[in-house]
């Protein structure tokens, strides 16, 4: 029998339903798995064990009572820490918000936790959204679990990470230039962006506002639905929500593509773009043409001014976001300083990664008097012209298909420094965050080194349904593959955890992690958190002061 | 066209993101912003002079509503995350002398 670990959200979400598998059982072998793989892969900054478990308790008597009756009911779930959830830090993966702990939950989580699900965690992430690889996180890179040499992607890598290990059923990430999807593409799983103003981004940190939205990581296009119907809503908190008329999106889970008019960039398939990668897309788009969609290559234009365009508009809107982390109200200050304004320059400096100053830096210089007519409004327009191109496109065809990353996932350390080269790898994803898309990244295959590789499904703005029926259309056509590490944390869990996934034994590694059920009595009434922060896991003590401390 | 950046607007543009950079956190900021200037400046081969700014995709308008106050009290869960506080309100070094 296939441990739950392998089941996909909405398996899990029936069986829970039918009784066969009880919430705190699936949040347990959950719980189990991190413990056998997050030494490895750090995809999680924060785990709470004890809220997991009393959450788990509670919405399983909502179910048994028939107040919760949704197909993700009792399905645990990790969430990127740019996302406030109130109870559990938010760090951003950043020393200047190690300590915040939002007053209120995040839309998004609201709703998710209205669908019943259980929150496991937050997760890894590159430094305030800002990296393609989750290396600029000040708590530790994340690593690939399909070969823990190779990053996992960014800037939702701990997300993506998380959902390939078998850490968690689903997640939630942000994208604001392919932070959702080239993790997805890197890790092996399925993510999609949605259309800008589809997901409420109230309780979001963050980045470049215009561009930033939050999205769904799952095992595959079902899922990925599924959760995109639970979060999408209209939002007065989010003076850029979008009501929309049509938010039943799992109506479009058809394997039919028949007459689907899809669209290949040959701008997509140039220079730059890895042969493994090209090969396995066309093989990807054969499928759908196969079961009967319209095929053709055509050119896009304007691809190479997107990333120009990007890194100008995110860097100025991150500037003037981030100015808000000034160490007043929340987060780190400096220890020592003179007046007020020093107090600012030292808490921010002390407290911001360089990647992030780096882009404060370029967006503050191109706002800056002189400048911005020459950059920012420069930008501005070519996003309008790259705008155009998509519509144009859109004339032709219900769906544009290509890579969503040039290459599989880099080796760790090999991209920092480079950071023009980096950004160089959003290449395909980018532009879509400028136009206000909907996009997603489907596994279609892997590389000869075993690394995942992603077809990316672009669609017209509101037309996710698109998407949506392509993605699940291909995914008909063949069966999830997890990675080896994956399968082997569910085998080990099952040898060392019993029937009811409860640890049998000291199985806390070394004090990394804090141990449930008989133990908890010993961490004092608060409720206690697992925080990890870099390499080690260090237990926040709980506020009576019982709690134990352990590798920082 | 290779863009150079000088030391003086370094400083400027460190006071504007209120940044204290070290002397080499100077210099390889200047140095990225030149290589960064360069690859930007791509852009200057488009021709937007027929292109409207757009800083947003969809036409949105601000969205008003009543000036009614819709949350409650948070000042303790608020202040719990401030650094320093003193009598109920964030505490921040002398500003006046």
């Amino acid at each position: 029998m296939r441990s739950i670990l392998e089941l996909t959200a909405l398996e899990l979400g029936r069986r829970i339903k039918k009784k066969e598998i009880g919430v705190e059982e699936a949040a347990k072998t959950a719980l189990a798995q991190m413990r056998v793989l997050e030494p490895e892969l750090n995809c999680y900054v924060t785990v709470d064990e004890r809220m997991v478990l009393d959450q788990a308790q509670k919405v399983q008597k909502k179910i048994d009572d028939g107040e919760l009756t949704g197909p993700l009911a009792g399905v645990p779930a990790a969430i990127k820490d740019n996302l406030c959830i109130e109870g559990l830090p938010a760090t951003c993966s950043s020393r200047i918000l190690e300590n915040f702990m939002p007053s209120y939950t995040a839309e998004a989580v609201v709703r998710l936790l209205d669908g019943g699900a259980v929150i496991l965690g937050k997760t890894n992430m590159d430094e305030f959204a800002m990296g393609s690889t989750t290396e600029t996180s000040a708590f530790g890179a994340t690593k690939n679990p399909w070969n823990p040499e190779h990053v996992p992607g960014g800037s939702s890598g701990g997300s993506c990470g998380a959902v390939a290990a078998n850490e968690c059923f689903y997640a939630l990430g942000s994208d604001t230039g392919g932070s959702i999807r080239q993790p997805s593409s890197f890790c092996g799983v399925t993510g999609i962006k949605p259309t800008y103003g589809t997901v409420s981004r109230y309780g979001l940190i963050a980045y470049g506002s215009s561009l930033d939205q939050i999205g769904p990581v799952g095992k595959n296009v079902e899922d990925c639905t599924a959760v995109l119907e639970l979060i999408s809503s209209y939002d007065k908190k989010d003076s850029t929500s979008i009501a929309r008329r049509d938010y039943d999106f799992t109506s479009a889970l058809v394997d039919d593509v028949r007459g689907m008019r899809i669209g290949i960039p040959k701008d997509y398939l140039g220079a730059g773009l890895d042969g493994q990668v090209k090969e396995a897309i066309l093989k990807a788009a054969g499928v759908l043409e196969k079961k009967g969609a319209l095929v053709e290559e055509f050119d896009l234009s304007l691809t190479e001014y997107a990333i120009p365009a990007y890194y100008v508009i995110a860097s100025a809107e991150a500037s003037s976001n981030l100015s808000r982390f000034d160490g007043v109200k929340y987060g780190f200050r400096a220890k020592e300083y003179e007046g007020l304004h020093n107090m600012y320059k030292r808490s921010r400096s002390e407290g911001f990664g360089p990647e992030v100053k780096r882009r404060i830096m370029l967006g503050s210089f191109v706002l800056s008097s002189g400048y911005y007519d020459a950059y920012y409004l420069k930008a501005l327009k070519t996003k309008a012209l790259i705008k155009q191109a998509f519509d144009r496109a859109f004339k032709h065809f219900d769906v544009i298909l290509g890579p969503t990353a040039p290459s599989t996932a880099p080796k760790l350390g090999q991209s920092l420094c480079d950071p023009l080269k980096m950004y160089l790898g959003d290449i395909y994803t980018i532009s879509v965050n400028l136009a206000g898309l909907p996009a997603m990244s489907v596994p279609c295959g892997k590389d000869s080194q075993g690394l995942p590789i992603g077809v990316q499904l672009i669609g017209d703005c509101f037309q996710e349904k698109n998407i949506i029926r392509a993605g699940y259309a291909y995914e008909c056509s063949r069966s999830y593959e997890q990675p080896e590490l994956a399968v082997r944390g569910a085998e080990r869990d099952q040898t060392m955890y019993g029937e009811t996934g409860t640890p049998k034994g000291s199985m806390a590694m070394e004090n990394k992690w804090t141990e449930e059920s008989e133990g908890a009595g010993g961490m004092g009434e608060a409720a206690y958190a697992a925080a990890k922060r870099g390499a080690g896991i260090r237990i926040t003590a709980s506020p009576d002061g019982t709690g134990t401390g352990g590798a920082a | 066209m290779a863009n150079a950046i000088s030391r003086e607007t370094i400083e400027y543009v460190g006071i504007l993101a209120k940044l204290e950079l070290s002397p080499e956190e100077k210099e390889a900021a200047r140095k990225d912003m030149e290589r960064m200037l360069d690859y930007i400046d791509k852009l200057n081969e488009l021709d937007t002079s027929q292109a409207e700014p757009m800083s947003h995709v969809f036409p949105v308008n601000n969205v008003f509503r009543e000036d009614v106050v819709t949350n409650g009290n948070e000042r303790e869960k608020i202040l719990k995350n401030a650094p320093e506080q003193k009598a109920g309100a964030f505490k921040v070094p002398k500003t006046v002398e």
